[in-house]
């Protein structure tokens, strides 16, 4: 079990992340356990994964396509994007798609170098639930949320952009 | 101009507090320094030679008189009473201390300013025609847009950590005097035949290490479609654009990658899912934002005064700032006036922070309270009466605002260089003066006429020297400063990409060059023919065999 922040509060959490090995190679998974794998897993062999014990949901990287998820949205308990680097901002876009495009209505985490500052902007795009990176503190991350109490664009939170509110209410 | 209401303020503030904790926690040891970087330059942070350089947005170039004091008391209080106009049409100072820039933030907010997006791997600010609004030969007044886009980019919640920068500009008039295509975006606005109002839609220009003009990817973009069509063209971006090389991470590679026609493609279906969505702009969302850039209540003047023609008759002095320093005013009676800041001797786009309030006094008095930032790093009075000039003219030579070269060879557009850049190659100031300083004669720099001259301590091009009809870039040698000259190159409706006429020269013989190939220009030209047009139609070789003679 570790800590993580979800729907704005830090909970205890069972879900294993699968990553691949120095030599490309996946550490057995047993059985009975909530495991997060890679999108190429899950790709590859959907039914074996789905007649596990334990749940299974699908981590996409930066650079994967999230429409070859779509079909399995509906039914995935859980869907993460992984952040290498705090600066590859590529799964801000893929947690729009997956919210406004592919219309994922479940959890949807961020996994990787996630902490305080970037809080903010993956909720604002659809995130709900943050790995926050080890080292980091955790409770204090939970400030991340209220940063901003306003900002301009369309967003996940406020599809309706600022200047139309104005507008509206002039 | 645009006045913040109370959630714009609302949102300066908490990003001001937000680097403060940032900072903090910096300085505690809770943020690592490869941490801190990206975050301190999403706010125009940046690590100098000397000192850290915060560099302040100037939305499209406008400025308000009581924010140019602003920034005067900011020079004085917390730097070198100086700084710096950038050819972004930003200012940035060079002499912070780290502990107190949020302090320096504070202060910004107060007048509706702030850093942010200044730098980083994010959208930067927006610009424009330094004359949109008043310039004669405006088709439609581009700041409304402007204004659109510097809120749509602001903290984007999708955008913050792009590839690379990213830089739009936007122009509205005949001459595009705005750089756009050689920006990652270029918008011109336009009206199409059934008389609608649009956008000309050009991505994938730059300079930098390998220059490109941008391409047309939508001939007619309606309004109400900018920001949605915007958010394809980013998304597109920040999924495909290289992040493994940043040389080759700014959309201008990915254009190219990809072909423009590939490129337009993908940005086209991304869009149809994005198109007419809630950012849609309504005509009452535009109406809104243009409300703030309606024209101040004009006198109705007699063009060309008495006073005005009188004095320029009587003071050649007056007639060659006159001729070279105000440009036409799109109302009778009026005329912009460009406050050189390339005087011999100081740093091209230096401002002393008594200039800064001098500036903003006359903005005042003179007229409604504005001013410009120019790209080519002067600043501008954007509506003063004819019959005030004369009266301007004495004021701006009493603070050395008045060098009559606007436009000609020793306007030249500048990085700051070795001499404060941790990028730099090469120092760019000292050479810049030693320019300055062989064509100081104002007779010979007249004669010469109009030479676009720009120069760039290192690749990164920030002195734009690709799109200088003449440019400079810095190279380094074995730890020695070089310079490389280019020839050929020039900004505004028809952008080209200068030509490297031949190896480096070391620092005290770039005069010597620039004149020997101002020598053949006069050599050459036909009647009348600007040095641009000669170079373009005689070709480099002339050049460059007179500046690589042999001695006898």
């Amino acid at each position: 079990m570790r800590s993580i922040i979800k729907d704005g509060q830090v909970t205890q959490d069972g879900w294993q992340v699968l990553r691949a090995d120095a030599e490309g190679q996946y550490p057995a998974v047993a059985a009975d356990v909530d495991v997060i794998i890679p999108l190429a897993l899950w790709l590859a062999d959907k039914a074996a994964w789905q007649a596990r014990v334990g749940q299974t949901a699908v981590w996409l990287a930066p650079d994967e396509d999230p429409q070859l998820l779509a079909a399995d949205l509906a039914s995935l308990p859980l869907v993460a994007v992984d952040f290498p680097a705090f600066t590859d901002g590529r799964g801000y876009s893929l947690g729009r798609l997956l919210r406004e495009r592919y219309n994922y209505a479940g959890e949807l985490r961020a996994l990787g170098d996630v902490w305080v500052d970037l809080l903010h902007y993956l909720w604002q795009v659809g995130f709900n639930a943050f790995e926050i990176k080890d080292g980091k503190d955790l409770g204090g991350a939970l400030s991340g949320y209220d940063t901003f109490t306003e900002r301009y664009q369309s967003t996940h939170r406020e599809p309706v952009p600022l200047f139309r509110r104005r507008v509206t209410s002039l | 101009m645009y006045r913040y209401d109370e959630v714009d303020h609302r949102i300066v503030r908490e990003r001001v507090e937000q680097f403060r904790d940032q900072t903090q926690r910096f300085l505690s040891g809770e943020l690592a320094e490869d941490e801190f970087r990206p975050l301190r330059l999403m706010n125009g942070l940046y690590v100098q030679r000397h000192a850290p350089m915060l560099r302040v947005a100037v939305p499209y170039g406008h400025l308000a008189s009581r924010q140019l004091r602003k920034l005067a008391h900011i020079a004085r209080k917390y730097d070198k009473n100086y700084a710096h106009f950038t050819t972004r049409q930003n200012i940035q100072f060079n002499w912070p201390e780290l502990a107190r820039v949020p302090d320096i933030l504070a202060e910004l907010a107060e007048v509706e300013m702030h850093a942010i997006q200044t730098s980083g791997n994010c959208v930067r600010n927006t610009t424009t025609d330094a004359f949109a609004g008043v310039a004669q030969d405006e088709m439609l007044d581009p700041r409304a847009y402007c204004e659109i886009i510097r809120q749509w980019s602001t903290l984007h919640p999708e955008f913050a950590f792009l590839p690379r920068k990213f830089k739009i500009a936007v122009s509205g008039s005949v001459e595009d005097r705005a750089a756009t295509q050689v920006h990652d975006i270029g918008l011109h606005v336009v009206r199409n035949d059934a008389g609608e109002v649009g956008f000309k839609v050009i991505v994938g220009g730059g300079l930098g290490r390998t220059p490109i003009v941008g391409e047309v990817v939508k001939q007619f973009l309606p309004t109400r479609h900018l920001l949605t069509y915007l958010d394809a063209v980013l998304r597109v971006y920040n999924r495909f654009g290289r992040r493994d090389n940043k040389y080759k991470a700014r959309i201008k590679i990915l254009v190219k990658a990809m072909t423009v026609e590939g490129f337009a493609a993908k940005v086209e279906d991304e869009w149809l899912h994005l198109q007419d969505g809630p950012s849609t702009l309504r005509d009452a969302d535009v109406a809104h934002y243009a409300s703030y850039f309606t024209d101040p209540a004009y006198d109705l003047l007699p063009s060309n005064p008495p006073e005005l023609v009188e004095k320029q008759a009587a003071e050649p002095a007056f007639a060659r700032w006159l001729e070279r320093n105000t440009r036409p005013h799109k109302q009778a009676g009026y005329r912009s006036v460009v406050l050189s800041l390339k005087k011999t001797g100081v740093p091209p786009g230096d401002i002393t922070a008594e200039q800064m309030d001098a500036a903003a006094d006359w903005a005042d008095r003179f007229g409604y309270g504005e001013l410009r930032v120019a790209h080519e790093q002067n600043l501008i009075l954007p509506d003063v009466r004819e019959r005030d000039l004369y009266e301007i003219w004495q004021l701006a030579k009493s603070q050395g605002f008045a060098t009559p070269n606007v436009g000609l060879l020793t306007d030249i557009i500048c990085c700051p260089g070795g001499d404060f850049c941790s990028l730099a190659n090469a120092r760019s100031i000292p050479v810049a003066e030693a320019i300055q300083t062989r064509f100081d004669n104002l007779d010979y720099l007249f004669d010469l006429g109009e030479i676009d001259c720009n120069f760039s301590g290192c690749m990164n091009a920030c002195g734009h020297h690709h799109i200088g009809n003449i440019g400079i870039l810095g190279v380094d040698k074995n730890g020695e400063e070089w310079y490389q000259i280019t020839l050929g190159g020039s900004q505004g409706s028809h952008t080209t990409i200068g030509k490297v006429i031949g190896p480096s020269f070391a620092q005290a013989d770039v005069p010597l060059a620039f004149e020997k190939i101002m020598t053949v220009y006069l050599e050459q030209r036909t009647d009348g023919e600007r040095f641009i047009e000669t170079v373009r139609r005689i070709g480099l070789d002339p050049f460059k065999e007179r500046v690589y003679a042999k001695h006898h």
